[in-house]
């Protein structure tokens, strides 16, 4: 792992000289910040993550070639979980007390994010958190840049529950089997409740990370959905099982005028291994679409397709860009303004100027940071896919809303207040 | 209920017209959605043959609007909609008009209305099955037009179960009675919600039937259809069960005979299927580079080259490190672990940690519609048909060859084969060669149905020792059935209590059955045994 952080670290060095060489002034002093990016680059996440970390280096590369924060030059060291849970947690303590990193940007899943949140919250760091999530969390040192469940999974429900969105009755709820779709479907079954759905039209099912035979699976989905009223799969698979999942959803035929399937964690990097001929019409519910029309959207698309060109990324050839990367990289930036507002790389200096920050976004809106609790205000779009592997936006809000970390659906959440506390002291 | 604005329509203005109606199209490429299918019934009862054309362009995505003008566009080449004369050039402001479900249903049921007259069978028969999912009673006349005209014995079913679960939400009693009983006579899931619909309980507690004859029709019609319904979920059930032991026997095939015959424990063995994975991968891309027309047939040169490139990496590891660790299993299982480490490494650093993408040859997608609710994956059939022709291969390899004669012979006895003049180091290596290239083959079929990534392997490991171990250390037969045996077994439990619970069950289940008979399914007789 040393030798890779080396390497990444000297082809940065390499490219940060590149880019100086116009302006030979631009980092005379050589001061430099340190940020760390904690995301898996191997194992059943790395399908999700690996775009994660080269988005946030371009966005650092980017800040570099503008001048860097403060006239600080940024420095990524980047490190590989390896999607293991523990391990993230030490790699996290490893960038927090041996390379001293101002900020770090990471993880996917939510229990690699329960799994270093004592951690940070010990050493008092500072995490980016880029993936729409289960909510149930405020912690004053994770500033979490994509949804909560309100800015997600519950519109993409009453969007499947209204007319326009076939007026799904009965639900199926899949998920891997951890603690993010645990609890989203948790939240689920009561928004559901409440709207009047009894507990027979409710299916739960789990299957472990890495699962790739859902035969069973589908063949239930298919024999629930016969059994009247109209039926909706609600997707809470994480990681490389999507391809088989959706692999075996085309080759069983259950088309999405018949049983759509809306997904948290499939975008288009997802399904970029996937032939989507046959998923034409399954949905997927984010704060960003590849396919949105904005003059943001267009200038971030180009510069992320010349930066796999010119960095020789893998998927030079077919550059995507999706909703996790834009957290990712509306994140860096956050930190950035707030620094530079703080006038300061302190944790509890940058965090206090992070509030209220806010950020013109390739969704096309300008985002900001919540005053209190610690998310972002965000728009919500649904999307179609299309044959080519693209997404056709058909619902989104007027505008971004506010986060509710804690669900009204959750019981005893009333209580709880809008703003950080100490979550690892409570668990 | 959807279809009704459409057929509503269809029916009021059911006259021949000369050329699109450009209202319709126009609110068919502008409008909101319930104009969109308020359109499309407009559309279809003009009766134009450009209409189907429209209505599944517009269903595919290729409508577009530059302006006022709307038109279809398909790659570089543009129609206009309305005329459909050939657009010169392409406007560079265009908006993509969106179909989505909702929509998309709207379409595909009034295309299918359309084409149930049909002249062509295969056409009248695709339509006859889209609408027996759930028609509209606005539809019953053009059904019933259909049915009389109607001979084909495959059709015909459809078109009056169409017809009975229309007529049951509308027609008289007598009707009503006649229908449940037709719809007894169907096999198709659709049935059982229309039933199940007409026996439900509205929110006062009143029946959906009024009629308490046709109530108990239909009860019994549901249960005849369910009946028949549940030998299509147990065909599923069993064809789960043997796509799943196949992939288990493919996976546990090649352990078979390094672990079962030669007694090497050999934890490198997943990683000797990823080999064989990795190398499909890269034949993949030199196919797609080099004879993109030949795409499709890529598999025909993945086999042979799996085999062959998991083969050499066996032998190799047989003669550089596990020859001289012959009758040390402690030590032979730390070496191969550390060459599964290694082996991953390598690939980690040869490819990159991210999986990478093996595509299915365009006829292994899809599936083969076996009864109304059971599809079989073609990807499924051939991994399994796969794993029978390597299984017969194999046994033919170890039966009716020489190798096969000196494998069995120096497993039996290896002092006394060396005796008689076999060449047992030889012998070794080539065994152990045939065992990895079988787990070549392993990953090869695998990269079809899972993803391709350095840590395939691992998830391989366990469930071949497994079946290995099951089956009877050193039998063959005993390792096919011992495939066949968890694969069922995990398929089962599945379906009953979901996929985490049953892969505890299916391990705790195998430590038991071991604890009680170590010696697997089968054991071997005769003096190997002691060896």
């Amino acid at each position: 792992m040393e030798r890779r952080a080396l390497l990444k670290t000297l082809a940065l060095a390499a490219s940060a000289a590149a880019t100086g060489l116009g302006s030979p002034t631009l980092f005379a002093q050589q001061k430099t910040v340190k940020v760390g990016v904690l995301h898996s680059l191997s194992g059943t996440m790395a399908i999700s993550e690996t775009v994660l970390k080269d988005v946030v280096l371009m966005a650092v590369d980017e800040i570099n070639a503008n001048g860097g924060v403060m006239g600080y030059k940024v420095e990524a060291v980047v490190v590989d979980p390896a999607s293991n849970w523990p391990l993230f947690a030490e790699k996290a303590r490893q960038l927090l007390t041996q390379e001293k990193v101002a900020v770090v940007f990471g993880c996917w899943t939510s229990v690699s994010r329960k799994s270093v949140l004592p951690v940070f919250e010990e050493l008092n760091g500072l995490l980016f958190y880029p993936v729409q999530y289960e909510g149930e969390e405020i912690s004053k040192n994770v500033f979490y840049t994509g949804a909560a469940p309100n800015q997600q999974a519950i519109p993409a429900v009453e969007y499947l529950m209204s007319k326009e969105g076939g007026g799904a009755q009965r639900w199926v709820l899949l998920g891997t089997d951890y603690v993010y779709p645990r609890t989203t479907n948790k939240i689920l079954r009561a928004f559901l409740k409440s709207k009047g759905v009894a507990e027979a039209d409710i299916m739960e099912e789990y299957t472990p990370f890495g699962h790739t035979d859902y035969q069973t699976i589908i063949a239930k989905i298919k024999k629930f959905a016969a059994e009247g009223k109209k039926t909706a799969v609600v997707s809470t698979i994480n990681g490389d099982s999507n391809v088989p999942f959706y692999k075996e959803l085309g080759n069983q035929g259950l088309k999405a005028t018949d049983v759509p399937v809306v997904a948290f964690s499939v975008g288009e990097e997802e399904l970029r291994g996937v032939d989507t001929k046959p998923l034409v019409g399954h949905l997927a519910a984010w704060n960003y679409f590849m396919s949105l029309k904005n003059p943001e959207n267009d200038a971030w698309k180009k510069k992320w397709a010349e930066y796999t060109k010119a960095k020789k990324l893998p998927y030079a050839g077919k550059p995507l860009t999706n909703d996790p990367m834009e957290a990712a990289y509306v994140g860096v930036y956050m930190w950035k303004q707030a620094a530079e507002k703080a006038k300061s790389f302190d944790v509890d200096k940058v965090r206090v100027a992070t509030y209220g920050q806010s950020f013109k976004a390739p969704d096309g809106f300008t985002i900001k940071m919540d005053e209190k609790n610690h998310h972002l205000h965000k728009p919500v779009f649904i999307g179609e896919v299309k044959a080519d592997g693209q997404f056709n936006v058909v619902w989104k809000t007027p505008g971004p809303i506010k986060a509710q970390p804690w669900s009204p659906f959750i019981a005893g959440n009333e209580k709880k207040k809008d703003e950080p506390a100490l979550m690892a002291a409570k668990q | 209920m959807r279809f009704l604005p459409v057929l509503i329509v269809l029916l009021a203005a059911a006259r021949p017209a000369a050329a699109l109606d450009r209202a319709a199209v126009e609110r068919l490429a502008f409008g909101e959605s319930d104009e969109k299918i308020a359109a499309i019934g407009a559309l279809v009862a003009e009766g134009d043959p450009r209409a189907a054309a429209l209505l599944q362009a517009l269903g595919d995505g290729e409508m577009q609007t530059a302006g006022e003008r709307v038109l279809l566009v398909r790659g570089d080449e543009a129609v206009d909609a309305l005329t459909g004369e050939k657009v010169s050039s392409l406007p560079p402001a265009r908006e993509d008009v969106i179909a989505n479900n909702r929509l998309r249903a709207a379409i595909s049921a009034a295309v299918a209305a359309l084409k149930l007259v049909s002249p062509d069978r295969a056409t009248r028969f695709a339509a006859a099955r889209e609408l027996s999912g759930g028609a509209d009673p606005a539809m019953l006349p053009l059904v019933k037009r259909a049915l009389e005209k109607e001979a084909d014995p495959a059709i015909r079913p459809l078109l009056e179960q169409i017809a009975a679960s229309v007529e049951l939400k509308t027609g008289a009693r007598e009707t009503r009675l006649a229908a449940v009983r037709t719809l007894g006579q169907s096999s198709s899931p659709g049935a059982r919600t229309t039933l199940l619909a007409l026996l439900a309980r509205g929110q006062d507690g009143a029946f959906a039937e009024p009629d308490p004859e046709v109530r108990l029709a239909a009860e019994r019609s549901l249960r005849a259809v369910e009946a028949r319904l549940a030998w299509g979920e147990r065909l599923g059930l069993a064809f789960a069960g043997v796509s799943l032991g196949s992939i288990l026997l493919l996976a546990a095939l090649g352990l078979a005979i390094t672990y079962g015959l030669m007694g090497v424990i050999n934890m490198a063995h997943g990683e000797l299927i990823m080999v064989g994975a990795y190398t499909t991968y890269v034949v993949q891309n030199l196919f797609r580079a080099y004879a993109p027309g030949a795409f499709d047939w890529y598999l025909a040169a993945a086999v042979p080259a799996a085999f062959v490139v998991a083969a050499l990496v066996g032998m190799a590891l047989e003669r550089g490190v596990i020859r001289w660790l012959y009758g040390r299993p402690l030590e032979t299982l730390l070496a191969t672990w550390g060459i599964s480490l290694i082996l991953i490494q390598a690939v980690r650093t040869l490819f990159g940690a991210q999986n990478v993408q093996v595509e299915n040859p365009a006829f292994m997608s899809g599936g083969i519609q076996a009864l109304a609710n059971v599809v079989l994956p073609w990807n499924r059939i051939v991994i399994i048909a796969f794993a029978a022709v390597v299984l017969a291969a194999m046994w033919l390899t170890l039966t009716r060859t020489r190798l096969g004669l000196f494998v069995r012979g120096v497993t039996q006895n290896r002092a006394m084969a060396a005796c008689v003049g076999v060449p047992t180091p030889r012998v070794d290596m080539l065994a152990f060669g045939l065992g990895s290239g079988i787990a070549g083959l392993a990953g090869c079929a695998l990269s079809q149905i899972g993803n391709v990534g350095p840590d395939l392997g691992q998830g391989y490991i366990v469930d071949s020792f497994m079946v290995v171990v099951f089956g009877g250390v050193g039998q063959l037969a005993g390792t096919v059935y011992a495939a066949l045996v968890l694969g069922f077994a995990n398929k089962l439990l599945e379906s009953w209590s979901g996929a985490v619970i049953a892969k505890i069950a299916v391990l705790v289940f195998i430590i038991v059955f071991i604890q009680r008979r170590p010696q697997g399914l089968f054991a071997l007789r005769g003096r190997a045994v002691e060896a």
